[in-house]
């Protein structure tokens, strides 16, 4: 039929018009003008090029790998990111893999292709790390690793690890609990919701506590799972575990993170039993929806774990390029809140 | 000749892929590069493999559910005899090729014989497989054997750029698979029974051992991948390759191959392939889209897909009458 075709025509030419917008060409900067290459220029060429040939020094440019955006404590990394990237005029290239590593190294080897001058990876998991960062050494790229550590034999692989101790967050957690149990007798049920299985947050926390909790033969975790770091899975596995006799139910429960401590609390309230009186309930990140519940009574202790790395990562890139040696591991500040510092904290809070 | 119309579905899978590069080399610079290529097919080389065994099982008129959970359990027994038991790999990666393969063909024997449906016989094998996984071990083993080290990162340079390991086993695999497809008995005789079971079984053709033979390669293909995907990953997991057989049966149906069977070409799912991978790098360089995009885009060019199949074989129908 003449008209639909003439019409299919038409389309396609604004289709066509459409793409070709896109490639418009970059403004051209004029060339230098000196005649010699290898004789200094006079003090008139110097003048005269001076003011056109000035060309602003290229911004920096980091490719940052994010893991995902599972929980608050993520959110609040990402947008710290983008916000110290913007603050100190560096160009940034984020790409979110979704809990995926194959997509985070498919992000990385774009980053190397691009030739950016940094590389920063939040590794979703430890392991199998050696292969895309013998890459990025090999195009002569630093790698800075956020927030997890990656599990590599050659250490000289990355610069440096920007990130929390979380192995300490989880001595944390145990001596607060070591020392709220200490005129209570035992036997006592510890529960515990790990992350996402086989991320250092999880391994380390898990680690940091059972080295501290071991101390009292009495206090024993009966039960474990992983609830990936979020919400809704966290409520899920809880209400799991609470379905166990009432003589062989968790009078303790620690959570590696806040989004999982919340959705266990509404199990637990489920359950009919109180969080917070019936079971002590502990938890890692520090997010302001956290501190209201502990604040309410409903949380016992929070570790803080800060999310806030972006200025950290902006100042160790700058540092990189004007060639400067950093630390291996680079640990922002942290403590501990308890109900009674709850109220004060809240308002500090950035997440 | 090229208009044949049995061409028409690859072709247009062709036209779109090229029209996809197209667009990205004119809207973004640094896009038209051999290295974005190469890229794509390092890392899409083990869905590649998966691709062409999934190819074979569509066309005999069946599915394989099980393709993600196999290359996992070969990334698990690989990882797990390779580190924790010390065996030397060129004793591992044929026993887990021949695991993959004996796993496919009991599950063809049990669709064959039993005469039950390959949706629900591979289903069964995905859950079982990932179980396994997780039976051998809840965590990740890495893998720091100095042979899988040297695989993974070994550069083939390519006029333009470099290619990994990974991309020659699974070219040279396409290409097999296109001589198996076109050029055999075998290839034939699995068209036939995906154009009709019936009438192949009245011609006398040897469906059972063709069907057992269809899913033992699909196996094959499913720990062939898995052993790219462990020089790819250098780890073994359980999670490893979740929903992969789902991209793979999307590649094989954008590639231009019916789902009832009978119609299709290998060099379709290679386009498929890259496709799905075009998509991916558009987006990523597109940069402000959510990663997510990627799935909606594929969702709806399936879609466009199936119709336009549907449409196809209509026409057909209504010429012959």
């Amino acid at each position: 039929m003449k008209r639909s075709a003439s019409r299919v025509q038409f389309l396609s030419f604004i289709m066509v018009l459409l793409l070709l917008q896109g490639c418009n060409a970059a403004p051209s900067v004029p060339a230098a003008a000196s005649a010699d290459p290898d004789r200094p220029p006079s003090i008139q060429e110097w003048m005269r090029t001076k003011g056109e040939d000035v060309r602003a020094d290229k911004p920096l440019v980091i490719g940052f790998s994010q893991l995902g955006s599972e929980s608050a404590w993520r959110m609040a990394n990402t947008a710290s990111v983008q916000e110290a990237a913007k603050e100190s005029g560096i160009s940034l290239l984020l790409e979110n893999a979704e809990q995926s590593q194959p997509k985070q190294f498919e992000a990385v080897r774009e980053f190397i292709r691009r030739k950016v001058d940094v590389i920063a990876i939040a590794p979703v998991v430890e392991s199998g790390w050696s292969g895309i960062l013998q890459e990025a050494k090999l195009a002569g790229i630093p790698v800075v690793i956020l927030d997890r550590s990656v599990n590599v034999e050659d250490t000289s692989l990355f610069v440096t690890t920007i990130g929390s101790d979380f192995y300490e967050e989880g001595v944390k957690a145990g001596k607060y609990l070591l020392d709220r149990m200490q005129n209570q007798a035992g036997p006592i049920r510890i529960a515990e919701l790990q992350g996402t299985a086989g991320s250092s947050p999880s391994i380390q926390r898990g680690e940091g506590f059972r080295s501290v909790v071991k101390a009292r033969t009495d206090m024993v975790i009966t039960q474990s799972a992983p609830a990936d770091f979020t919400e809704n899975k966290g409520k899920e596995v809880m209400r799991e575990l609470l379905q166990v006799p009432s003589e062989e139910r968790p009078q303790v429960l620690f959570a590696h993170n806040d989004d999982m401590a919340i959705g266990a609390i509404e199990a637990i309230k489920e359950a009919g039993l109180k969080p917070g009186k019936d079971i002590v309930i502990l938890s890692v990140d520090g997010s302001r929806s956290a501190l209201r519940l502990l604040n309410d009574g409903e949380l016992n202790a929070v570790v803080e774990c800060n999310p806030l790395l972006g200025p950290l990562l902006m100042q160790a890139a700058k540092e990189i390029m004007a060639g400067r040696s950093l630390p291996k591991r680079m640990i922002p500040p942290e403590d501990i809140f308890t109900q009674e510092r709850a109220e004060q904290a809240i308002q500090n809070r950035k997440f | 000749m090229l208009l044949n119309r049995k061409y028409v579905p690859v072709l247009v899978t062709f036209g779109l892929l090229a029209a996809m590069f197209a667009a990205g080399s004119l809207r973004y610079t640094g896009f038209f590069s051999m290295q974005v290529l190469y890229n794509l097919l390092i890392d899409n080389s083990f869905l590649l493999i998966t691709a062409v065994g999934m190819t074979f099982v569509i066309l005999s008129g069946g599915i394989d559910l099980s393709v993600g959970s196999v290359i996992a359990l070969t990334t698990m027994v690989c990882a797990s005899l390779v580190e924790q038991n010390g065996w030397p790999p060129a004793v591992v990666i044929p026993i887990v090729l021949v695991m993959g393969s004996l796993f496919g063909a009991l599950m063809g024997a049990i669709i064959h014989y039993f005469r039950i449906q390959p949706f629900i016989v591979t289903l069964a094998g995905m859950f079982l497989a990932r179980g396994l996984c997780y039976v051998i071990s809840i965590n990740t083993i890495t893998i720091a054997n100095p042979f899988y080290t040297r695989v993974a990162q070994t550069k083939i340079s390519l006029p333009g750029g470099f290619v990994s390991i990974n991309v020659i086993i699974a070219l040279v695999v396409v290409l097999a698979a296109a001589f198996l497809a076109h050029y055999t008995r075998f290839g034939r005789k699995v068209y036939a029974i995906g154009g009709s079971e019936q009438s192949s079984l009245l011609m006398g053709l040897p469906v059972a051992r063709t069907k057992v033979l269809v899913y033992t390669l699909s196996g094959f293909c499913s720990s062939l991948a898995g052993v790219v995907f462990t020089f790819y990953m250098l780890s073994g997991y359980g999670l490893h390759a979740m929903g992969l057989e789902l991209d793979t049966i999307a590649a094989v149906v954008i590639g231009g191959t019916l789902l009832t069977g009978g119609v299709g070409f290998i060099a379709g799912t290679f386009l498929g392939v890259l496709i799905q991978g075009v998509i991916q790098t558009i987006i990523s360089f597109e940069g402000t889209l959510s990663s997510w995009w990627t799935k909606i885009v594929i969702g709806l060019l399936l879609f466009v897909f199936i119709l336009f199949q549907r449409v196809l074989s209509e026409r057909r129908i209504s010429i012959k009458s």
